[in-house]
């Protein structure tokens, strides 16, 4: 039996529920409390699926796939569901992963960045060093506060938005820092980064937390996944554009390119899409592929950009732009030949 | 000491910067540097063999006017100590700027520059150029001063002798260090998740085939440039011809001087009394050649942007033309 919340009817049925005869949802303003029927049950995070422990010991798996789609909708009232991260962020995060102290198995810092209505922007971060082992963690808050000042000096307009972790899991110590970051800011974003590969990739997620549990006996903190995104500007997508062929060198290393080169370059990438285009069209006529209509929107959209302009239009038109070229060269060259001259003239 | 000006010489031939150092400085200009203001930051690395690598930076925040008290030297002390505790190099290796359509060559840029590279020998000063990066590709050049003008710089003779001494030319004052971009593995791995996650990039800046507004622009700042130049070059005539009437004038006195001494001779009396001829004719003071220097590098700076600019548009038309006549 369940309650809709916000107006939303939940589905009754469609979740797996194994030996368990009520649950009920009650919503608490935004913070959400899980009731049970069944008496000190927890209903804890582990591994990205909800288990609830019976008093007998016992363990209860739920498939949570509808719990999941209310539980976004619920955070949509805190924060929006999406968090928008910018690759410098990722880059400082690898990087203070790389220095770690001997011994520390992951690296903790602050995420700076702004918040608006529907979404949070991620745009900095800084480690911050801290301390932990099997059963204490402690954090250079000093430290914390310090950086954070600095950093306020040059962008004004960042606040401390969350706090980042290296490694695969949340841990019960994550929940403290989570709480000294509360104290920080409202609703306080955790991203995790999984630097150590543990699945073959590179998991960025992002978490906000959420009070549940049962009322009036124990309280937990439950981490609700937030989608994230990548944002650039324009000039930061040129410079990961520009990283991004680094990664293709054996020797990990690209110098710069010089000018007519990434003109080349830049035409040489457009022939391969333009080839992919091409055969995509081939397999269509000839049969293997489906058409698809929007794609063939697309298609024409292509072909109608190169604009038909009549020869001696398109002549002059180039003339004219390839002679201001040239004129500017051609002063350019005779500035420089002046400056030299001078130059000599001084000397003699 | 032959030695060891050749190791200064060879050293740090080239330059690694990290992939985390570009990122960073692209945001710091697009956050805080709308406009034609200049961002200026803090390089730090370690020197490697003959390599040097820059492996983070942090931004200078910019100089307001209520913001008397700031005490730059403090801020930068504090930051490098944070950063310390971290594991961060805190070798102070350099600092960046962003520029505006190419225009560094600044007498500020050489006194920075000197400053640094007289504390540390390899520094470099990078130059971020971030209108020509948003055309289409990265434009992050590294320069440092030529072992001549820091002698130069060290003895403050910017008088025309001095220059002709070290015979220094515009070319001879910067010299530039290549850079080579390296990546860590894991930031390989960092590259390839961004790549499957993000869009397709639009990489359409790079063709765009508009040009005016730029060669506008630039061939403004050049005309500034050239101005100023002309203006310093009438100056400097004008203290060559006064030097030079000057010249003149003295020998046309030393020779009356001595007429006057011969004829009083023939006449027997007392000659004159030999005066002090150079505190009679005070030479005039040489005007600083440093700034013509400067202007003349920056001009060839305008120049050798506007070249490259232009090459690469020709390119692009040609490839235009080949669209519309397929068959030609």
């Amino acid at each position: 039996v369940l309650c809709s919340l916000h107006g939303l009817p939940l589905p009754s049925s469609g979740y797996s529920f194994h030996d368990i005869a009520n649950v009920q949802i009650y919503m608490y303003t935004p913070r959400l409390y899980l009731q049970t029927m069944v008496q000190e049950q927890i209903l804890s995070w582990y591994y990205g699926v909800w288990t609830l422990r019976g008093s007998s010991g016992n363990i209860q798996i739920f498939s949570i796939h509808s719990f999941y789609s209310t539980f976004l909708l619920l955070k949509m009232a805190v924060h929006g569901p999406f968090v928008k991260i910018h690759p410098v962020v990722l880059a400082s995060i690898a990087d203070s992963y790389e220095r770690r102290n001997e011994g520390a198995s992951r690296v903790i810092g602050t995420l700076l960045g702004t918040i608006d209505k529907h979404s949070v922007e991620v745009t900095n971060c800084f480690s911050v060093p801290h301390n932990e082992s099997e059963d204490e963690v402690a954090v250079d808050m000093e430290f914390a506060k310090n950086m954070y000042e600095l950093h306020k000096k040059v962008s004004p307009s960042e606040v401390i938005i969350g706090w980042y972790a290296t490694g695969y899991d949340i841990t019960e110590h994550s929940v403290l820092i989570h709480e000294y970051y509360s104290r920080e800011a409202q609703n306080p974003i955790h991203l995790t980064v999984d630097t150590a590969l543990q699945s073959n990739r590179m998991n960025i997620r992002a978490y906000a937390s959420a009070q549940m549990g049962v009322p009036g006996k124990t309280v937990g903190v439950m981490f609700t996944p937030l989608t994230v995104k990548y944002v650039y500007y324009d000039t930061e997508r040129i410079g990961v554009d520009l990283l991004q062929r680094t990664r293709a060198s054996p020797t990990r290393t690209n110098g710069l390119t010089s000018d007519l080169a990434q003109v080349a370059s830049a035409a040489g990438r457009i022939q391969e899409m333009l080839n992919t285009v091409l055969s995509y069209i081939e397999d269509v006529l000839s049969g293997k592929v489906m058409a698809d209509n929007s794609v063939g929107r697309f298609l024409m959209d292509l072909v109608n950009k190169v604009p038909k302009i009549s020869v001696e239009d398109f002549e002059s038109m180039l003339n004219s732009n390839i002679n201001d070229l040239l004129m500017v060269t051609y002063l350019a060259n005779l500035t420089q030949a002046q400056i030299a001259l001078n130059e000599k003239l001084v000397v003699l | 000491a032959l030695y060891q000006q050749k190791s200064s010489v060879s050293a740090s031939k080239r330059m690694s910067s990290v992939v985390l150092v570009v990122l960073k400085i692209i945001k710091h200009y697009q956050e805080e540097g709308q406009g034609s203001e200049v961002v200026q930051g803090v390089l730090l690395g370690l020197v490697v063999d003959d390599r040097l690598e820059i492996t983070n930076c942090f931004p200078f925040p910019q100089h307001t006017e209520d913001d008397a008290d700031f005490d730059e030297v403090q801020y930068q002390m504090e930051m490098m100590r944070s950063l310390r505790h971290v594991n961060i190099d805190h070798l102070h290796v350099g600092w960046y700027q962003s520029t505006y359509y190419g225009s560094f060559v600044s007498r500020a840029l050489l006194d920075s520059q000197f400053s640094y590279q007289h504390a540390i020998e390899e520094s470099v000063v990078l130059i971020y150029d971030p209108l020509k990066t948003a055309q289409g590709s990265l434009c992050l050049k590294a320069y440092r001063l030529t072992p001549k003008l820091m002698e130069i710089c060290k003895e403050k003779d910017f008088s025309p002798e001095g220059l002709k001494k070290a015979n220094i030319g515009y070319e001879h004052m910067f010299e530039e260090v290549p850079i080579v971009i390296k990546n860590s593995h894991l930031m390989n791995v960092l590259m390839w998740e961004l790549e499957e996650k993000s869009t397709m990039a639009d990489k359409h800046e790079l063709l765009s085939l508009s040009s005016s507004n730029h060669l506008e622009k630039s061939l403004q700042l050049l005309m500034d440039r050239v101005d100023e130049m002309s203006q310093e070059i009438v100056k400097y005539n004008s203290y060559c011809r006064n030097l030079s009437k000057q010249q003149q004038q003295k020998h046309q006195y030393l020779q009356r001087r001595q007429q006057e001494n011969a004829q009083r001779q023939s006449r027997g009396e007392p000659p004159l009394p030999e005066e002090d001829i150079s505190k009679m004719f005070k030479p005039p003071p040489p005007p600083p050649r440093m700034d013509t220097l400067l202007i003349a590098g920056q001009i060839n700076n305008y120049c050798q942007n506007v070249k490259e600019f232009t090459s690469q548009n020709l390119g692009k038309l040609f490839m235009a033309q080949a669209l519309q006549h397929p068959s030609s």
